[in-house]
């Protein structure tokens, strides 16, 4: 039977708001077990949460990119649960009226096309506490450092038939809210995180499937691999005449394998009701329309403008605002290199992100900044260097060099483009090697075209590296066709 | 000594007739000496009541008190107060020394007012007649085999015996009101948002209120003054600036329309309150004010919606009481849901259990819109009953209770009996409005009290009548004549 895999994906994300939502305290990440818990924090007898406005703000914005609706009355609702790690006994978030509602993003898919996937809501919310298994004997630690974090749960439509583009949807969430500078997105840290409900049904059928909850995917790899494991487990599961049990599982991602946390026959009645300690919030048209003004640019309109303003295919563009940091790099590059818009684009998405990628760096840890790389491009562009001899320079410029200019300069690799001196490395290699002029002069033209590189190579060689490719292709030529 | 009001206090400190500490001594020694019978008290903090006298004794001296500097007050133990037990009557809190003062506690402390301790309540003020106490009832002063009422029975007691001038409360459906009445005191339950929540132990958020309990309105005036104002630490405080409430207090009453909602007045009612009640309006006819029978046509949702609300609320805000990190922990837990189950089984009374259940079980899953959101709509109607008889009148009157305080185990064991007690209260929580009980006759020996209900914000009016009843009528100081200790 073919199966088809239907997703949908709630993404936490936390708000880089200074202080918390409902208290002053701070949200730095990383500080002492609770020492950023204020009475507050702690659920005291008697303390009451106050409203972090800040917080509104960044949700609308959020709305705003997500061509959502933007509530102009929304409320906190109580979410009813004992945990330790939530110290009031409720979470307050936002049930019955959310601040955000029905938006939508394009995602880009692999074969260069787009898929809408439609955004059911984004709501407010705190963040719970953490509890610490480990180090404490049989007992739990609970740090309250988090407790209180302003959180947007986003909340898409399931409407993502792949892990690929679950992963996509994700990775533009993430830029977005990058972008909009309301998040660091920092998955390892938690800032982002992102549970994915999956089911499967036999293709043509139209009634979703029973579904999973996975839990705790923590990086974008993950969430391929969680979705991956647990639709294969979906399936293999129904073939072999069971069925899909309505439960919340966890992605381990040593074992790669989900596991059951809890089925939904167990799970909490969480009696939501609306917040009694917080008035509603209510916004109007103008507050909106301030916040649409402050909209930064946004990825997709960046690239449209990548497109038109620096001729750059599409894919080229994509992969550029991937960040806005990797967007503005490439501009800086581009200035600098004199408006060598394509060439650098290929050096940033090929060279560059290659050799950051192999080091897990981000472009905010480049170690060759824009101004540089804009000055090796210039320089290519110029024929002052060859592709090849880039490459040296590039390497150089990795490992510290103060500049590609100095780097040709000290190390002589300026491209050699005086036609006498290649001529006579053409002519030292034609005489060098007489048995296999002989067999290309034999040859038949396709022959010829794979023997042709020997020389190239030669010469080059030769010329360690310097000279320019497409003369020493022409003269070499003219001197082996015509005897 | 002990029979003088606030306004009293504050006139003998500022013409050097007795000091702060003096007066503190004498009702620290009353305490030690009455209370024992009475158990108005669960905590009295002598040192720290003293260390305030001295200081606001040094004040005076300096010329740098204020007018209530050194005038000793009792804080239902609701209140949390910093160092000091917070336990809100219950053996979850028998432990919990807060960290942190109440606005309420704070606002007192600034204004020089003296602590002398924290009263007795029902367990977190749930409750019509003190019983529900982890600390044991409090006895009626007017007769020690009757209830206080509740839930701020030991500050009403405090108050009438004159073992405290003045007393803070909190009321939720009647919990200043229905013990001001049965302790022959003064108490007002101001608007919601009127005085900041922060501090004060959560039963019902949205219905719960703190307010002050006095010998007569003057003094109730005098302590709003302090209490009352915009919170930013509770966001369902008021910004509306605040007044002062002595300013009104003479106003004549004459072209006032006073409504008497005639579903107030039916079978339920006792005779001789009804009376008391009646004697009571005739005082305000001849003060030149008139009486106006009005409609509260959904009068009898108040009480089932509360009993809806007030749960549902409660039920989440107890959650917090969970024997993690702070309150009662059960002995050698086996693991976490033993520990929850067996610290909360233990923790909490029978009452708040009670109500803990009736308001998880409103809440839950398909039982929601039946209950919760019929409750809502319910308190829609009360609400806009109200505002719709306040196009008519000005105050609107009746009895605080249906009855005079009732004796000791008596309807303990029935709670919807106990609810009932708080019938003519209940309504005003839900509207969110303002409302005085005043003494307003004595039958068969047991005060009986009078409940003015004024519209939003409309404290000052209220206290004005109040007043004015209690310049022309002796019935505040009949009833703390037979009460005093």
């Amino acid at each position: 039977m073919n199966w088809e895999t239907v997703i949908g994906l709630e993404v936490h994300v936390q708000l880089a708001t200074k202080s918390k939502i409902f208290s002053g305290s701070s949200t730095a990440f990383g500080a002492e077990a609770n020492t950023q818990a204020s009475l507050i924090d702690l659920g005291m007898p008697g303390t009451l949460p106050v409203f972090n406005e800040e917080a509104l703000r960044m949700a609308v914005k959020f709305g705003l990119a997500t061509h959502s609706s933007i509530s102009h009355r929304s409320a906190f609702d109580r979410k009813n649960y004992f945990y330790p790690d939530s110290p009031k006994g409720y979470q307050t978030t936002q049930l019955h009226e959310a601040i955000v509602n029905n938006g939508y993003v394009d995602v880009p898919l692999e074969d260069g096309g787009h898929k809408r996937i439609n955004i059911l809501r984004a709501h407010l919310e705190e963040d719970a506490g953490k509890s610490l298994h480990e180090d404490f004997h049989g007992f739990t630690g609970i740090d309250l450092n988090r407790a209180g974090t302003p959180l947007i749960e986003v909340v898409s439509e399931p409407e993502m038939s792949n892990a690929k583009e679950a992963v996509a949807y994700l990775r533009v969430i993430h830029s977005i809210i990058r972008y909009l500078e309301i998040s660091d997105g920092n998955m390892a840290e938690g800032s982002m995180r992102c549970d994915a409900n999956v089911s499967v049904r036999p293709v043509g059928q139209k009634e979703l499937g029973t579904r999973t909850e996975l839990k705790n995917i923590n990086s974008f790899r993950f969430v391929e691999r969680a979705i991956n494991t647990e639709v294969e487990r979906q399936i293999d599961l129904i073939e072999s005449g069971g069925k899909v049990i309505q439960a919340t599982r966890l992605y381990d991602s040593n074992k790669n394998e989900t596991r059951p946390m809890r089925s939904k026959e167990e799970a909490n009645d969480y009696r939501y009701f609306p917040c009694p300690d917080l008035l509603p919030i209510e916004i109007d048209e103008s507050y909106v329309q301030t916040i649409r003004e402050s909209l930064p640019e946004l990825p997709w309109e960046k690239a449209a403008r990548f497109q038109g303003d620096y001729q750059l295919s599409e894919y080229d563009a994509q992969i550029l605002v991937t960040s806005h940091e990797l967007a503005n790099y490439f501009e800086a590059c581009v200035k600098a290199s004199q408006a060598e818009a394509k060439l650098c684009a290929n050096w940033i998405s090929g060279a560059l992100l290659g050799a950051l990628n192999k080091e897990n760096l981000d472009i905010g840890q480049s170690p060759i900044n824009p101004e540089q790389l804009g000055g090796l491009i210039a320089r290519i562009a110029d024929n002052t260097i060859s592709g090849k001899i880039a490459k040296t320079v590039f390497e150089a410029l990795w490992e510290g060099a103060k500049n590609a200019d100095e780097v040709i300069e000290k190390q002589g690799l300026k491209q050699v483009t005086d036609s006498g001196a290649i001529q006579s490395l053409v002519e030292d290699v034609i005489a060098q090697n007489p048995e296999q002029v002989a067999n290309y002069r034999a040859a038949d033209e396709t022959k010829r075209k794979k023997m042709f590189g020997f020389f190239v190579g030669q010469i080059m060689k030769a010329s360690k590296g310097k000279a320019n490719p497409k003369q020493v292709n022409q003269l070499l030529v003219e001197v082996l066709d015509k005897p | 000594m002990h029979s003088k009001t606030l306004a009293d206090i504050a006139r003998g400190l500022e013409n050097k007739e007795f000091s702060s500490v003096e007066i503190t001594e004498n009702y620290l020694q009353r305490i030690k000496q009455f209370d024992p019978e009475i158990n108005s008290f669960i905590t009295t903090t002598a040192d720290q009541a003293l260390a305030q006298a001295k200081q606001a004794d040094k004040k005076r001296a300096e010329n740098n008190a204020t007018l209530l500097s050194g005038v000793p007050i009792a804080h239902k133990d609701i209140f949390c107060t910093e160092g000091v037990k917070t336990s809100c009557a219950s053996k979850m809190l028998d432990n919990f020394i807060s960290p942190y003062n109440a606005t309420v506690i704070e606002k007192c402390e600034s204004a020089g007012l003296v602590m002398l301790g924290k009263t007795n309540m029902d367990e977190f003020a749930m409750g019509s007649s003190n019983e529900t106490s982890y600390y044991g009832p409090v006895k009626n002063p007017h007769n020690s085999n009757c209830v206080p009422g509740g839930s701020s029975g030991g500050s009403a007691a405090a108050v009438a015996a004159g073992l405290a001038p003045a007393a803070t409360g909190t009321d939720t459906g009647g919990s200043i009101r229905q013990p001001a009445a049965f302790c022959g005191i003064t108490g007002l339950k101001p608007t919601y948002g009127r005085i900041s929540r922060w501090g004060m132990i959560a039963f019902a958020s949205s219905l719960d209120q703190a307010g002050p309990m006095t010998q007569n309105a003057e003094d109730a005036a005098l302590l709003m003054n302090v209490m009352s104002g915009f919170d930013p630490k509770d966001s369902t405080s008021s910004e509306k600036p605040t007044e002062d409430y002595t300013a009104n207090l003479n106003a004549s009453l004459q072209g006032k329309k006073i409504g008497l909602p005639k579903q107030f007045f039916t079978q339920g009612l006792n005779a001789d309150i009804e009376q008391s009640v009646r004697d009571a309006l005739s005082v305000y006819e001849k003060l030149g004010a008139t009486l106006v029978e009005i409609d509260l046509p959904n009068a009898d949702l108040a009480t089932p919606a509360y009993y809806v609300i007030a749960p549902a609320e409660c039920s989440s805000n107890l959650s917090r009481f969970d024997g993690v990190r702070f309150g009662h922990r059960c002995e050698n837990p086996v693991d976490l849901e033993d520990l929850y189950k067996r610290s909360r089984a233990e923790g909490f009374g029978e009452e708040v259990k009670r109500r803990i259940l009736i308001g998880t079980y409103v809440l839950s899953a398909g039982f929601y819109d039946a209950y919760y959101l019929q409750a809502q709509k319910a308190r829609r109607l009360i609400k806009d009953d109200y505002l719709k008889a306040f196009e008519q009148v000005d105050i609107i009157a009746g009895p605080t209770t249906p009855s005079t305080a009732f004796a000791l185990n008596n309807q303990h064991k029935d709670p919807v009996t106990m609810y009932l007690n708080d019938i003519y209260t209940i309504a005003v929580n839900l509207a969110g409005l303002p409302a005085l009980s005043i003494p307003c006759g004595i039958s068969n020996d047991m005060p009986v009290g009078l409940q003015l209900i004024g519209n939003y914000f409309a404290e000052s009016e209220l206290l004005n009548a109040g007043h004015q009843f209690q310049q022309n009528t002796d019935w505040h100081k009949q009833a703390l004549a037979k009460s005093m200790r």
